[in-house]
């Protein structure tokens, strides 16, 4: 049995698990048991891949594994890992955990919302080790359709409309990777060696003029849910409808999906086109990561505040996958983990101190430091690591992006960095202000004097995040060298 | 063994240790695991000073090591930062600096914040600005710097915050965060000019003396200046912000809100001279590269440390008049960084600068921890609620008067050495910024002299309970520091730090220096006419000249224009709006599309009504026309 | 023939017409059996007149109405049910399965 296959089986058993499970004591041992085994197999793997490269293995991709599947359209079940999946594997190992942490006081049909959650998580971790287009794009809708139920059902304000606008987007996107996908099918046919393979499809080099309208499909279709500026709007709406954990691994995880594809889809198998036209995404996305953060000041609602923030940071991701050079690109995956990291502390909190006060609006809140210290501390971490402060992950990432960003020789680009460079000061400006009104000052009412800090699993949490964020911070040599190598042979075809 | 890393990691496991544990440790205990830690980090700070100096010179030069040094994060293969330890004449002299200070504060904090609500907080926070004030002087590489220098920043916001239920604390810790971030892009922009074309972060390659190094920046011009220029003044900018040049000094005045102690390291001793370090840091790039750059920066000292005294003259807030000094007495380094050349006594400025950053760091150190005392015993910071204190706080008074002497350049007192030689080196540049400086230097001593008398002479204020003295963990920092201030004038600092390394033999001035005592004499007297005794002439000057009077109180409205900025442009003039236009035109315009299906959906429903007569009838009319159509053609 | 031809026309139209317009469920119903029965006599006229030596029309005319006529028992069957359910046979007012 190939190791990464059991990322896809484990959330399935999981599910199994939990159809046979009782009561809530059941159904919170198995989705314990399961998430902690997912863990402990992504630092495994993270570990075992270590080892293969430095025990010289040079293979594009490790672990890999291959099954026809409808062979008539050379669909196989193909998978692999190289140091980037590798890493967004183990990031997504961790926001699921943490997740299931934070939905621990589940009350609404627990045994259904778990069930959607697992299946969420075997369309994301399966995207993630795929290799073959087709499998790829299924897994992807596999992890959009929970989303759906997940906010329609379990949310809270006007979910069903944010549901459905959430998903209708994200269709609307994934239509678009479809044609885009046939395309590209259709296309390496036409060059002689029909494949769904990625690899295989980047070695037959596909035409140019396809390359060119191919190109803008595929990116548009991931960068919906990278939130590219102007298809982000279903970000703040959907995650601000969204249960906590839910919020959690769909800024965390699923927005990566996004960045991912359009590095893995749209910038390895069409590299002149994006050359070409990386410059229309490149305003976009500068747009984005401007936009984002000016947005973000202004907003009342905190999960509001940290959507927009995730169009800014998320933004940044595609921006720095655009530069098309190696430290750009390293940087866009540091970014993705960190901002996964990040927003997941973050709507984690968000969701602890709702639960409390039940209000998100900043106006309703004041001096919250003194009554839950514990929550209020780590909301200034998570705002710190969010404005980039040097130790924690936000910093190292957004250095690379634009020290890399930087490198380009052209000066539109450079330029465009600039203007991105700028966001670090709005970020300063909404993370302070909403630090600053929700936690500082005289508590602001009555009946928010007397709350509970943290219990057990909320700690749990927010500790098992911070580590994660501070480690990526102190020491990001390894995951930096491990991701720089693994994009040795996308570069390649830049030169 | 090497020692200059264990000085940088005791502040660390101070704080990691008082952060962590928290409320769990008793607050004796904090503040013993960091005054401790710290008092261990002076003793390293000495003794690498003292082997550091006493290495001998090579070619006349005492060298640079580097004896500690790790890859931290690659960028390219050129580009990589670097977390080391880089001990020249000046990051030694900033080692002993701040581990001095640092300790001072740590030991005045015992006595000052007893009894305080988070004292281990406190105590962490000082540990964590320590730590990261002195990795940034120790920096190897300017990404490092960059590094440690938003750290300084980040402890410099908990701290001013340190009291987080006062609204205007919370206020004036977000504003001093915003303000130096603002600067801060300035730097980092800089840096990424800078590298991308000296593809370098190193210190040790960017002022070797190189030009080869620039050599691929060479011809690329932006507005008539080169980028090299650009990039230079870039990072200057972010130095600006940290040293509260103006006019990005609008934050250190509020900063005022944080605990006085911390006032004194951060906001006058150590942080705020951060960017001093970071010019004299790159003095030979600036020198060689970038010559209007420097004229550029003694200007804005000279415009900022004249501002700032004027505005310092009218302050009734004691806190306030001493950070306007601070503000002051900055914009002095940075005009003898500006006009000083390279080498011999073309150097003087960069090594009375310098000198005049270490005798400053101390007798400011002292001013701010005397007001503390002073604030301890009256319970504010107004001057009206003080007067007549000399019999209350003798010892306090005693160093206190120290500090205004040594501020205001009287000799034997450490200040007048170094201050007289910027004056020099100014005039040696061009005598029209001698003189605005010159006629600021009076003006320092009479606003600190009008603070000096109205403090402890004038009127005495009423007081529910008798001023105390001070208890000794806070008079011996005092007494610690004024001595420091007595002898400091004495050290060769010549021989020890300039401008191309080579020894320097100060030698004074005495036309100017001279000149300038006897202004500063001048000054001192009518602030002792004035404020002695109650005095109505002050009153009435004042009234003389209201505009200028309002104008200064207010801070030349400098404040407003950033209100106006920040509140209305940008918060209101581009957020809101930005805001709007998502919600309505971008969200709208998918709302629209989805209302627009809905619409049309509900128009073609009627077809499908569910009537069969209904479809009947329209499949007889359809069949008849198809019948009528195939009849016809 | 003509006669025989021109009374099943008649008869069918006037069932389509009755289908179309008729509000009441067995008016509908009646309608469909005079379709339904113009239709039957055309099979047995075209048969005696076009293959007079073969059945088969007739047979089919046979099959036709023992089909009309379950087709009948059901229908009626249903609308009693209707009428039952909602004491009302108008077809206007038979949507409660549409929303």
């Amino acid at each position: 049995m190939n190791i990464l296959s059991l990322f896809v089986l484990i959330p399935l058993l999981m599910m199994a698990g939990l159809f046979f499970a009782g009561n809530l004591k059941q159904i919170r041992c198995v989705v314990t048991i399961g998430a902690s085994l997912l863990l402990a197999l992504a630092i495994g793997l993270v570990i075992a891949y270590l080892e293969e490269r430095s025990a010289g293995e040079t293979a594009e991709m490790l672990f890999t594994a291959d099954t026809v599947w409808y062979a008539p359209l050379h669909i196989h079940y193909s998978v692999g890992v190289d140091g980037i999946s590798v890493s967004m594997l183990l990031l997504s190992a961790v926001i699921v955990f943490t997740g299931i942490l934070a939905s621990w006081k589940m009350e609404l049909l627990p045994k259904e919302y778990f069930m959607w959650f697992c299946l969420l998580s075997v369309g994301v971790f399966g995207f993630f080790i795929s290799v073959d287009l087709f499998t790829m794009f299924l897994f992807y809708e596999v992890a959009l359709i929970p989303m759906y139920l997940l906010i329609g059902v379990w949310g809270s304000g006007k979910k069903e409309y944010s549901a459905m606008k959430l998903t209708l987007m994200l269709m609307g996107g994934s239509a678009l990777l479809l044609l885009g996908i046939l395309g590209i099918y259709f296309f390496s046919a036409a060059a002689g060696a029909p494949s769904m393979n990625l690899l295989e499809i980047s070695r037959t080099h596909l035409p140019v003029e396809s390359q060119r309208w191919i190109f803008p499909l595929i990116f548009t279709g991931f960068g919906i849910l990278g939130a590219l500026f102007p298809f982000h709007t279903w970000s703040p709406d959907g995650h601000a409808s969204a249960p906590t954990a839910v919020s959690m691994l769909h800024a965390g995880v699923l927005m990566k999906l996004g960045g991912y594809g359009c590095f893995r889809v749209a910038i390895y198998l069409m590299p002149e086109a994006a050359q070409e036209l990386s410059w229309i995404f490149i305003i976009l996305t500068g747009i984005s990561v401007v936009y984002g953060a000016y947005s973000a000041i202004v907003q009342t609602d905190l999960k509001y505040i940290n959507a927009y923030s995730s169009v800014s940071h998320c933004g940044l991701v595609l921006f720095a996958i655009l530069m098309l050079n190696r430290t750009a690109l390293n940087g866009a995956v540091l970014q993705m983990l960190s901002h996964g990291l990040m927003t997941a502390l973050f709507f984690a909190l968000i969701g602890m101190i709702y639960g409390r006060t039940h209000t998100r609006d900043i106006r309703e809140m004041g001096g919250l430091m003194k009554v839950i210290p514990f929550l209020g501390v780590c909301y200034v971490i998570a705002g710190l690591a969010s404005l980039g402060l040097p130790g924690l992950s936000g910093f190292v990432a957004e250095m690379t992006v634009f020290v890399g960003a930087f490198q380009h020789t052209d000066t539109f680009h450079r330029v465009f960095t600039i203007v991105a460079c700028t966001s670090i000061v709005a970020t300063a400006v909404y993370i302070l202000r909403t630090v600053g009104k929700l936690l500082y000052g005289p508590v602001l009412r009555e009946e928010q004097s007397h709350l509970a800090d943290a219990v057990w699993y909320e700690r749990l949490t927010a500790i098992l995040l911070i580590a994660a964020i501070a480690g990526i911070g102190l020491a990001p040599l390894w995951l930096s060298d491990m991701i720089r190598e693994s994009l040795l042979p996308i570069i390649e075809h830049f030169q | 063994m090497e020692l200059t890393p264990i000085i940088l990691l005791l502040p660390l496991l101070s704080f990691l240790l008082t952060g962590l544990a928290g409320t769990k440790l008793k607050p004796a205990a904090a503040g013993g695991i960091g005054t401790l830690s710290l008092a261990l980090s002076a003793l390293l700070a000495y003794l690498t000073a003292g082997r550091y100096f006493s290495t001998p010179r090579v070619e006349g030069v005492y060298e640079k090591i580097v004896p500690f040094n790790f890859e931290w994060l690659r960028f390219t293969e050129n580009l990589h930062i670097d977390l080391g330890v880089l001990l020249d004449p000046i990051s030694v002299m900033m080692l002993v600096v701040i581990t001095t200070v640092s300790l001072m504060v740590h030991i005045y904090s015992l006595g000052y914040m007893k009894g305080e609500k988070g004292f281990q907080r406190y105590y962490a926070f000082l540990s964590l600005f320590t730590f990261s004030m002195l990795g940034l002087v120790v920096a190897t590489n300017i990404f490092q710097m960059y590094i440690f220098w938003e750290l300084v920043g980040v402890s410099s916001y908990l701290l001013i915050g340190f009291y987080y239920t006062k609204p205007e604390a919370v206020a004036a810790a977000k504003k001093a965060f915003i303000v130096t971030r603002f600067a801060d892009l300035g730097f980092l922009t800089g840096i990424l000019l800078l590298s991308y074309h000296t593809h370098t972060f190193d210190f040790g390659i960017l002022t070797s003396g190189d030009s080869g190094v620039f050599a691929g920046a060479a011809g690329t011009t932006f507005l008539g200046c080169s980028v090299i220029s650009w990039a230079l003044s870039l990072i200057f900018v972010g130095g600006a912000g940290k040293s509260a040049l103006f006019p990005l000094h609008i934050w250190l005045p509020d900063a005022m809100e944080g605990p006085t102690p911390v006032s004194a390291l951060i906001h006058a001793a150590t942080m705020v001279v951060a960017g001093v370090f970071l010019v004299a840091r790159l003095f030979p790039v600036y020198h060689a590269e970038a010559p209007e750059v420097l004229t550029g920066i003694a200007v804005v000292g000279a415009v900022t440390s004249l501002y700032a005294a004027i505005v310092a003259c009218v302050q009734t807030d004691i806190k306030r008049v001493l950070a306007f000094s601070t503000i002051s007495q900055i914009g002095f380094m940075m005009v003898g960084l500006g006009v000083s050349g390279m080498g011999g006594h073309d150097g003087l400025g960069y090594m009375a600068s310098l000198f005049h950053l270490f005798t400053h760091a101390m007798f400011k150190a002292l001013l701010f921890l005397g007001a503390g005392a002073i604030i301890h015993a009256v319970h504010s910071n107004e001057m009206a609620r003080m007067g007549g204190l000399y019999k209350y706080m003798p010892v306090t008074h005693l160093t206190f008067l120290v500090a205004c002497l040594a501020i205001s350049g009287i000799p034997p007192f450490s200040g007048f050495f170094s201050k007289d030689e910027i004056l020099a080196a100014t005039f040696q540049f061009n005598p029209v910024l001698g003189t605005i400086l010159s006629f600021t230097a009076a003006l320092t001593a009479f606003y600190m002299f009008r603070l000096y008398y109205r403090i402890f002479w004038n009127r005495p204020a009423h007081y529910d309970h008798a001023p105390h003295e001070a208890p000794g963990s806070m008079s011996f920092p005092l007494i610690f520091l004024a001595a420091i201030t007595l002898v400091a004038g004495f050290i060769p600092f010549g021989q020890f730090v300039s401008s191309d390394g080579v020894a320097y033999t100060i030698h004074l001035d005495w036309k100017i220096a001279g000149g300038s005592v006897a202004i500063a004499g001048a000054a001192i007297g009518l602030a002792t006419l004035l404020y002695r005794k109650e005095n109505p002439t002050a009153g009435k000057l004042a009234a003389a000249f209201p505009l200028l009077y309002r104008a200064a109180c207010k801070r030349f409205y400098i404040d407003e224009i950033y209100l106006f900025v920040t509140k209305k442009l940008i918060f209101n003039g581009i957020s809101r709006p930005v805001a709007w236009f998502d919600r309505h035109i971008i969200d709208g315009a998918l709302n629209g599309a989805a209302s627009l299906t809905e619409k049309l959906s509900l128009a073609i429903r009627g077809l499908q009504s569910g009537h069969v007569q209904q479809y009947a009838l329209l499949t007889l009319g359809g069949t008849l026309l198809i019948v009528l159509g195939i009849l016809l053609v | 023939m003509e006669y025989y031809l021109v009374i099943s026309t008649i008869m069918f139209f006037a069932g389509v017409y009755g289908f179309i317009t008729r509000r009441n469920l067995l008016a509908v119903l009646i309608s469909i059996e005079l379709i339904l029965n113009s239709v039957d006599i055309n099979f047995a006229v075209f048969n005696r007149y076009l293959f007079p030596d073969q059945l088969e029309g007739f047979f089919f005319t046979l099959f036709a109405i023992g089909l009309s006529a379950c087709e009948t028992a059901i229908a009626i069957a249903i609308i009693i049910n209707i009428y039952r359910n909602i004491r009302d046979i108008q077809i206007k007012n038979l949507n409660r399965l549409k929303d």
